[in-house]
């Protein structure tokens, strides 16, 4: 393992490499990289490319005894190349598939991510605060109680929240009628979660929900684009956009049925440890000099908070939101296992369709360009948070 | 309101309902699973928010504990072929830990090249390996399976044993493993590694020697994430798997998992058994987990 280096080439400062020793810089480097590449060059490269050329196949479960290892099954189990078929046929929504609609699909995931980071951060924030603020009582105790929801396996969870939200006896309804006893209130407590169909209280949940999640996303957002280093003009283009998907996106949790609010909550509950750990890890690093320096300028505690500790909170936090947007994207077990995409797959995000399209209607050549499409969608998605994340940088530093 | 002692106190109180209100939120499906698995009726749902519903017992754990899986037999005749909770758990250990060695084996392997050298191709590589934690892994099933059952290792296809199965998980936790060690290997001073150069030691000496414990925590966020994607990770398993003998506890619950009943109150016992390792992993690692995920992203 020991291979003596008669020259400790570690990290030279830019400009001092030479040419040759980039070169054994270079190979060294890869050495280090190649278990861990080769791995993913198997594992996960080949299926992809492979992935990718099944994706303009007619593939169907005939097709299935084909092996790329064996001549003998090319002739007679390659599928028929149909150029972008599957491609025009996803985007669409040309499948003879229930409840398929790739538009209401798309809108439906970016609802569902929006919400669950929001409520993510948002949480993960003032827990680490509230754990982090000084002569708490119990916090050993918190700290560990804080932690189970992420430590419990998720499909555990998911079950136990699918016979929590059940009509008949489930814990929810159970805790809003005796909610009910107590305060005198009148609720409903046989409330059908997740198979009902119309949107709770007529749409005015929604569009509470929307008020509190999508207006200070809109304010932040164009607070960060007018205050972003771009020729005016160019700050108007974006605009259409911003008012077409907060519309679209006001109109989505006013439609969303109950379930919608079972899974949300569901995976509230999943998501908030994670942020609340990034957020004390970064509460830990900032100096305890910033806040006695504010107090004796006379800072009151909200103010401190508005001007040391949030801003020294975002970088933590962004890649925390990138990882975490990519997680609840693509995130299969919540609805997989609580909803099953219902009511009339009205819930149903992309990984999940992805998930029926090979495992229920084996539709493989479908699947693939559906898998490719979902994640040119990803794609663009980080592409613009990063963007914007950047671009929003300037103003707080 | 002045007296800062008093302020001390109500903010106190304050935040004491807060977090109490928290752990309430936190607990209550836990113990709701608890009611359940202690029912003697074997009913889906208590009939009344009791923690202790009337004539508790651990019946159904003993169940859980001692019998053999009627579901899941080699063999469904013989009751002997059939897989036992303890038989189910060295299967998981054995993929979980797995997942979690190859994890940390290569990821840290890879991390610290693209941390300390400036090297041909290090941007590109570094994006691949971020593009991959965005690619949808549903569709890949099928040629994965027929490239697992390709390899041969001690003359079975890979693609029907635990091993393959923690090779096939290990790429899952790669991405996120690579881009978070490498946050964290670069904030660890590279005078420390000069010195020791300096001192006659290798670089590979200088990366197991120095790198690697102060990376502690990094490295165990990466063992817990590992182990668990092991534990919990069933759709693959589903599909690769052939042997009864090589199935693991997520696969056994999930069979609990009947198309018209579910026997809830054995299979909530089984969840909370199943429950018990990654929650003590997480407290074992609980003082890394923080700095461990946190330093990297802070600093870099």
């Amino acid at each position: 393992m020991d291979v003596p280096a008669p020259k400790p080439s570690l990290a030279p400062p830019p400009g001092k490499t030479g040419g040759k020793n980039r070169w054994t810089e270079s190979l060294r480097a890869w050495a280090y990289i190649l278990p861990a590449g080769l791995l993913m060059l198997a594992i996960t490269f080949f299926p992809q490319a492979y992935q990718g050329w099944m994706a303009f196949t007619d593939y169907r479960l005939a097709n299935l005894r084909f092996n790329v290892f064996d001549q003998g099954t090319w002739e007679k189990f390659a599928p028929p190349l149909v150029g972008f078929d599957n491609f025009v046929k996803v985007l669409t929504s040309n499948l003879a598939i229930e409840n398929y609609d790739f538009v209401r699909l798309l809108k439906f995931n970016i609802a569902w991510t929006v919400s669950n980071v929001f409520f993510h951060v948002l949480l993960g924030i003032v827990i680490a605060l509230a754990l982090n603020s000084k002569n708490l009582l119990g916090r050993r105790f918190y700290r560990a109680v804080f932690v189970l929801p992420w430590a419990i396996p998720g499909l555990i969870i998911a079950f136990t929240w699918r016979n929590m939200f059940d009509r008949r006896f489930g814990a929810i309804n159970q805790i809003i009628g005796r909610f009910n006893a107590a305060f005198g209130t009148a609720f409903p407590t046989d409330n059908r979660w997740l198979d009902a169909t119309e949107p709770p209280a007529g749409g005015n949940i929604g569009l509470a929900l929307a008020s509190v999640v999508l207006v200070p996303l809109l304010l932040w957002g164009l607070n960060a684009l007018f205050r972003a280093r771009l020729p005016f003009w160019l700050k108007l283009l974006p605009l259409p956009v911003i008012a077409w998907a907060f519309v679209e996106l006001l109109n989505m949790y006013r439609d969303s049925p109950m379930a919608f609010w079972a899974v949300l909550i569901t995976n509230i509950w999943l998501g908030w440890p994670f942020m609340t750990v990034i957020a004390t890890g970064a509460l830990q690093s900032i100096p305890e000099e910033l806040y006695e320096a504010a107090r004796m300028d006379g800072a009151t505690g909200w103010q401190q908070l508005v001007n040391i500790t949030l801003p020294l909170l975002r970088p933590a936090m962004i890649p925390a939101v990138m990882v975490g947007t990519i997680w609840t994207f693509n995130n299969f077990n919540v609805i997989y296992f609580i909803t099953q995409g219902g009511p009339f797959g009205r819930t149903e995000l992309l990984v999940t369709q992805a998930y029926k399209l090979v495992f229920t209607q084996r539709l493989y050549g479908v699947a693939a360009a559906f898998s490719i499409v979902v994640f040119f969608v990803l794609l663009i998605i980080t592409i613009l948070q990063n963007r914007v994340t950047r671009a929003t940088e300037a103003y707080y530093e | 309101m002045n007296n800062p002692r008093l302020q001390a106190l109500v903010k106190q109180v304050l935040l004491q309902v807060f977090l109490l209100s928290v752990t309430l939120a936190v607990i209550f499906p836990i113990l709701w699973m608890v009611s359940i698995a202690v029912d003697p009726r074997n009913i889906d749902k208590p009939l009344e928010l009791t923690l202790i519903p009337p004539g508790a017992s651990f019946e159904s754990f003993r169940q859980v504990l001692f019998e053999p899986s009627p579901l899941l037999c080699s063999n469904p005749g013989d009751v002997a072929t059939c897989m036992t909770f303890g038989k189910l758990l060295v299967n998981s250990l054995y993929v979980s830990l797995g997942t979690a060695f190859f994890a940390v084996i290569l990821g840290a392997s890879a991390a610290y090249a693209f941390s300390r050298f400036r090297f041909i191709g290090r941007q590109a590589g570094m994006l691949a390996f971020i593009a991959l934690l965005m690619l949808p892994a549903t569709a890949t099933v099928t040629p994965l399976y027929v490239l697992l059952g390709q390899v041969k290792f001690a003359s079975e296809p890979l693609r029907t044993t635990l091993l393959g199965l923690a090779i096939a998980y290990t790429s899952g936790t790669l991405p996120f493993a690579i881009w978070n060690l490498k946050g964290y290997f670069d904030t660890v001073p590279e005078e420390l590694e000069e010195a020791a150069l300096i001192d006659g030691a290798s670089v590979t000496q200088a990366f197991f020697r120095i790198i690697l414990p102060l990376s502690l925590p990094a490295l165990a966020v990466t063992v817990l994430l590992g182990f668990m994607t092991g534990w919990t990770e069933f759709v693959l398993a589903w599909l690769f798997l052939d042997n009864p003998a090589r199935f693991t506890l997520a696969m056994a619950l999930r069979s609990l998992q009947g198309q018209f009943t579910t026997p809830w109150s054995i299979f909530f016992a089984m969840a909370l058994l199943m429950s018990i390792p990654p929650v003590l992993l997480f407290f074992a690692l609980q003082r890394y987990i923080v700095s461990g995920l946190t330093v990297g992203g802070v600093k870099g």
